[in-house]
C-alpha cells in the first residue's frame, strides 16, 4: 500500500491492494532539488511578461502560440487568468494574471474599526471565512494584550475546525467537477450544506459570518447545538467513505492525478507555500502542531502528510483532513467548558441590549465603540492560522487610534498560486485543469 | 408591405420582433407560446466571481435545486446563455470582461446582479471596484444579499420568470431604455429590513 | 550610544532580550526591538541584502510575507533611536522551522528615492509578493525579474495603497460614510 503515510482508518483504503502509479512520480522522486524555481531567463517556467507585452508577443518557434484562459472560465476557481505558451498541447511556460477581483479591502480596512473589520476580512477567504476573521481578531487582541476567556476560545476552535469541513467539502465538489465528475458536485454540497445550516443556525449566517471578534465571539452557542453537532459527525463519515468509494480507488482519479503536477519540498519551501501543497511533498508542517494557537496543543489530532508532491496526494489529504477535523470536533465537544463567551471588558464588548435601557454608561459606551470605535494601543504585530489553504496572517499596525493604520493580511493563496507555472511546465493542458482545481485558490483572497 | 390575413402588417417584425405585429388572437397565442418557452430552461452564463458564487452553486446543487426549472447547466460560452448572473463584486479590471461576455450573449438576454456588490458596490465603496454593474450592462433583477441565501436567488429567478411571461420586462425596459431594474426582498434567513418592489429611481442614464 | 555585544556567528547564540529601553540590543549585528513579544529587526537599505542572507543561512528558509507600510500620517512610531524613521517601510516576515521561530524586518525607505535590493534569489517566493508592494505603494525592486503591476489594471495611474491616494469612494446619504464627500 503505497498511498504515503496516510494514517487513515478508511476500510475503503485499507481493502486497496498496489496500485499502479505513473513513472514519472518516480522520477520525480529523484529530484529534489529548487533549482528549477530560480531561473530567470528564457528556461524559466514563468512567462515574464507584461500583459500587453504578451498580446504581442509572437514566439520565434512556428509550433508555439499563446493561448489565453480565463478570467471567465467553467473552472469554478474564480477570476483567475492564465496565459499558456503552448507547444501543441504541452505547456512550455505560463503566467497566471490575477486582479481581477481587486476589492482595496487593506484600504478599505483602514477606514473600518476594529470591531468593523471582521466584516471586510470576512469577506477574503470566502470559503472559510472564519480563519480570516480568527487572525484578525487574534491579531488586534495582541495588540490589545488581553485575554479570551476560556469558553471563548474552545467556541473558535469548533467554529473553525467546522469551517475547515465544509470547505474541504467545496473543495472535493470543485475538484470533482473540475476533472470531469460533475457529480461532485452534488455529494459534495449535500454534506456542506448540513454545515452551513449549522453556521447559520450558530452565527446567523450561512456565510461570511462576522462571527470572531475581537475579544471573543459574538454571542454563544444556542440551545441544540451539541445535537446537531453530533447528528453531522455521525452522517459524515459514512459519506466520506463514499467519497472514497467514488473517486479515490477508481481509475480515472489515478490516471489524472497521479504523477500530475509534482512539486518537491525544495520547492514549495523556496517559493513560501504553506498548507496542504506543502504538506503533500512529504513535508509535515502544520501551524496547528508546530506552533499551536488557540488550545491546539490540548487536542489530539495527525498531521497527513504525502509522498509524491502531486495532484492525487493533495486531493487524498484534504479529504482525510476532514476526518481529522471530525476527531478534533469530538474532542471539543468533550472539553468545552461553561463560561463566557466574550471578554467582558466595557472598552472592547458592547454591552447587551437590554442594559443599555438601564444604565447610561452602557448607552455611553455601547455609542462609543459602534461611532468611534474602541482605541487599540500602538504598536504593530502578526499573528498567524493554519487555514484550510496554508498559512493565513494579519499584520496590523496601529497608531492609538480606533481604526488601524495598516492593516495586511499574508493570503496563503497568493503565494501558493506561484507554484503553477513550476507544476504546468511541460504539462498537457488538460492536467493544467486538474492542477489549478487541487492548488484550491480562492482568488478572494489572492487578489483581495 | 401588405397586410396579411389574421397577422395584419408584418413590415415591423424586423426590427421589433414579436411586438411589431398587430396584436390579434394569432399572435397573442404566438407571443404567449414565445414567453412560456423562454422562461422554461433558461440557461445562465458561469459568471460567479466571488463569494456569491458559492451560493449560485447552492442553489444549483441538490438541497435547492435550480434542474427543477431547467436552469442546472451553467453554460460555460456565453452564445448558449440566456441569463448572466452577475454573482459578485466586479473589480476596474474585470469591467470590460463583463461587457464582452454579456455582448457576447444573444438576444434575448437577461441580467441577475446578485448580491450588494453587483447591485451597487456593497460594502466596498472604494477606488477598485466598480459601484453597481449597471453601470457596464442593462440589470434586470437585483437581488439582496451578502451573499443572497440561495432562496432570494430562486425568489429573484422566479421574480424573472413571472416578468418574462407577463411581458411586463420588456414594457419596463423599454421604459427605462436599459434593464428592467426589478428589486427583490430577501428570502432567506437573514431577516432585512422590507424592501418594496419597484422601480429603481433613473439617477444616471 | 547603544551597547553593543560581541556577536559571533554561532547560530545558537541568541541574544535574550532585556526590556530597557536605554539600551539597544543588536541580532545578526542590526538594532532589534519587540512588538508584543515579536522579534522585529531594523536593518537599514545598506545592511538589508547581508542581514537577510544571515537569516537564511540561519535556518530561516521560508520567507512567509512581503508587505509594506506608508507612514505619512504616523511619523512617530516606535523604532529603535538609531534608525532614521523614513515615510515607506517594507516589512519581511521570515520564518523559521527548525527552530519554530518567526523574524520580521523593517526597512526604512525614503520618499525620494524609494528603491531597495529584491530577494528574489534568495526567496523566489518573494516574486509576487514585491509586485504587490510595487503596484500598490509604488516602491522599486532592483533586480526583480518581472516588475510590474499585479493587482491593478496596467495601465493604472498612482499606487492605491499610499496614505495620500485617497480610497475614492461615491458620495452615498449616510454621513461619516468611507469615501463619503
Amino acid at each position: 500500500m503505497t498511498l504515503g503515510a496516510y494514517r487513515s482508518n478508511s476500510k475503503m483504503l485499507q481493502e486497496l491492494g498496489e496500485v499502479d502509479f505513473m513513472t514519472q512520480n518516480e522520477a520525480a522522486l529523484e529530484n529534489t532539488a529548487a533549482e528549477r524555481v530560480f531561473r530567470r531567463g528564457e528556461d524559466a517556467a514563468i512567462l515574464r511578461m507584461s500583459e500587453s507585452e504578451i498580446h504581442a508577443y509572437e514566439p520565434l518557434d512556428d509550433r508555439r502560440m499563446v493561448v489565453n484562459m480565463g478570467p471567465q472560465h467553467p473552472s469554478t476557481h474564480g477570476v483567475l487568468r492564465l496565459s499558456l505558451e503552448m507547444e501543441g498541447e504541452t505547456v512550455i511556460r505560463s503566467k497566471p494574471i490575477i486582479g481581477y477581483l481587486h476589492t482595496g479591502m487593506e484600504k478599505t480596512g483602514e477606514q473600518l474599526s476594529y470591531l468593523q473589520g471582521a466584516t471586510n476580512v470576512t469577506r477574503m477567504d470566502y470559503s472559510s471565512p472564519l480563519f480570516s476573521e480568527l487572525a484578525f481578531s487574534l491579531a488586534t487582541e495582541k495588540l490589545l494584550e488581553i485575554e479570551v476567556p476560556e469558553r471563548a476560545i474552545w467556541i473558535r476552535m469548533l467554529m473553525c475546525e467546522l469551517n475547515r469541513i465544509s470547505s474541504h467539502l467545496l473543495f472535493q465538489a470543485t475538484n470533482g467537477m473540475d476533472i470531469g465528475a460533475v457529480g461532485a458536485m452534488i455529494y459534495g454540497w449535500r454534506e456542506r450544506e448540513e454545515v452551513l445550516r449549522l453556521l447559520e443556525k450558530i452565527t446567523g449566517l450561512r456565510m461570511n459570518h462576522n462571527y470572531i471578534r475581537p475579544g471573543g465571539v459574538a454571542a454563544d452557542l444556542p440551545d441544540g447545538w451539541r445535537d446537531d453537532t453530533l447528528r453531522i459527525l455521525s452522517n459524515l463519515p459514512e459519506r466520506l467513505d463514499d467519497f472514497d468509494g467514488l473517486f479515490t480507488g477508481q481509475p480515472i482519479w489515478h490516471e489524472r492525478l497521479q504523477g500530475v503536477g509534482v512539486i518537491n519540498s525544495e520547492e514549495c519551501l523556496a517559493l513560501g507555500v504553506t498548507g496542504p501543497l506543502l504538506r503533500s511533498t512529504g513535508y509535515a508542517w502544520d501551524l496547528r502542531k508546530d506552533m499551536p494557537y488557540l488550545h491546539y496543543d490540548q487536542v489530539e489530532f495527525d498531521v497527513l502528510v504525502g509522498t509524491y508532491g502531486d495532484c492525487f496526494d493533495r486531493f487524498a489529504i484534504r479529504l482525510n483532513e476532514i476526518r481529522e477535523s471530525i476527531r478534533i470536533v469530538h474532542q471539543i465537544l468533550e472539553n468545552i467548558p461553561d463560561g463566557d463567551y466574550r471578554l467582558q471588558d466595557k472598552k472592547i464588548t458592547p454591552p447587551p441590549r437590554t442594559r443599555i435601557d438601564e444604565s447610561m454608561e452602557a448607552l455611553i459606551h455601547h455609542f462609543k465603540i459602534f461611532t468611534e470605535g474602541f482605541k487599540v494601543p500602538a504598536g504593530e504585530v502578526y499573528v498567524a492560522v493554519e487555514s484550510p489553504r496554508g498559512e493565513l496572517g494579519c499584520y496590523i499596525v496601529s497608531d492609538g487610534g480606533p481604526k488601524p493604520y495598516r492593516m495586511h493580511i499574508r493570503g496563503p493563496s497568493f503565494t501558493n498560486l506561484q507554484v503553477l507555472p513550476h507544476m504546468l511546465q511541460n504539462a498537457l493542458v488538460a492536467d493544467a485543469i486538474a492542477v489549478i482545481s487541487t492548488v484550491d485558490p480562492i482568488m478572494g483572497e489572492v487578489d483581495r | 408591405m401588405p397586410k396579411l390575413p389574421l397577422i395584419g402588417d408584418v413590415s415591423r417584425v424586423a426590427d421589433e420582433g414579436l411586438e411589431g405585429l398587430d396584436h390579434n388572437f394569432l399572435t397573442g397565442k404566438i407571443e404567449d407560446l414565445v414567453k412560456w418557452s423562454r422562461t422554461r430552461s433558461m440557461w445562465p452564463a458561469t459568471f460567479g466571481l466571488a463569494c456569491c458564487a458559492l451560493e449560485m452553486m447552492a442553489t444549483g446543487a441538490a438541497h435547492y435545486d435550480l434542474a427543477r426549472w431547467g436552469m442546472e447547466v451553467f453554460r460555460a460560452s456565453p452564445r448558449q446563455a440566456d441569463l448572466m448572473i452577475v454573482a459578485g463584486r466586479v473589480s476596474q479590471k474585470m469591467a470590460p470582461i463583463l461587457r464582452q461576455v454579456y455582448d457576447q450573449m444573444m438576444e434575448p438576454k437577461w441580467v441577475i446582479s446578485m448580491g450588494v456588490c453587483a447591485s451597487s458596490g456593497g460594502m466596498f465603496n472604494n477606488y477598485a471596484l466598480v459601484q453597481g454593474v449597471d453601470q457596464i450592462v442593462p440589470v434586470d433583477v437585483y437581488a439582496p444579499g451578502c451573499p443572497p441565501g440561495p432562496e432570494t436567488l430562486m425568489h429573484a429567478i422566479l421574480q424573472l420568470h413571472e416578468k418574462i411571461e407577463s411581458g411586463e420586462i420588456t414594457q419596463r425596459r423599454d421604459q427605462r431604455a436599459g434593464g428592467a431594474g426589478l428589486i427583490v426582498e430577501q428570502r432567506d434567513g437573514q431577516t432585512a429590513t422590507q424592501m418594496i418592489l419597484g422601480q429603481r429611481e433613473q439617477t444616471s442614464g | 550610544m547603544a551597547e553593543e555585544r560581541d556577536h559571533e556567528e554561532d547560530p545558537s547564540d541568541q541574544i535574550e532580550l532585556n526590556t530597557g529601553t536605554s539600551d539597544e540590543e543588536l541580532l545578526y549585528e542590526v538594532p532589534m526591538s519587540e512588538s508584543r513579544g515579536q522579534k522585529v529587526l531594523h536593518p537599514t537599505r545598506d545592511q538589508y541584502l547581508e542581514t537577510i542572507t544571515k537569516l537564511s543561512e540561519d535556518g530561516f528558509k521560508v520567507c512567509i510575507d512581503v508587505t509594506a507600510v506608508d507612514y505619512l500620517e504616523n511619523p512617530e512610531r516606535d523604532i529603535p533611536r538609531s534608525i532614521s524613521p523614513e515615510r515607506f517601510e517594507v516589512v519581511i516576515n521570515l520564518l523559521s522551522h527548525k527552530k519554530k521561530e518567526r523574524v520580521r524586518m523593517r526597512i526604512q525607505i525614503p520618499e525620494t528615492d524609494p528603491v531597495i535590493p529584491s530577494i528574489f534569489d534568495l526567496y523566489p517566493g518573494s516574486e509576487a509578493l514585491e509586485r504587490e508592494v510595487f503596484d500598490l505603494f509604488g516602491i522599486e525592486f532592483e533586480g526583480h525579474p518581472d516588475l510590474t503591476r499585479i493587482l491593478m489594471p496596467e495601465n493604472w495611474n498612482g499606487h492605491p495603497l499610499r496614505k495620500d491616494y485617497d480610497v475614492g469612494g461615491i458620495p452615498v446619504q449616510f454621513k461619516n460614510a468611507p469615501g463619503a464627500g
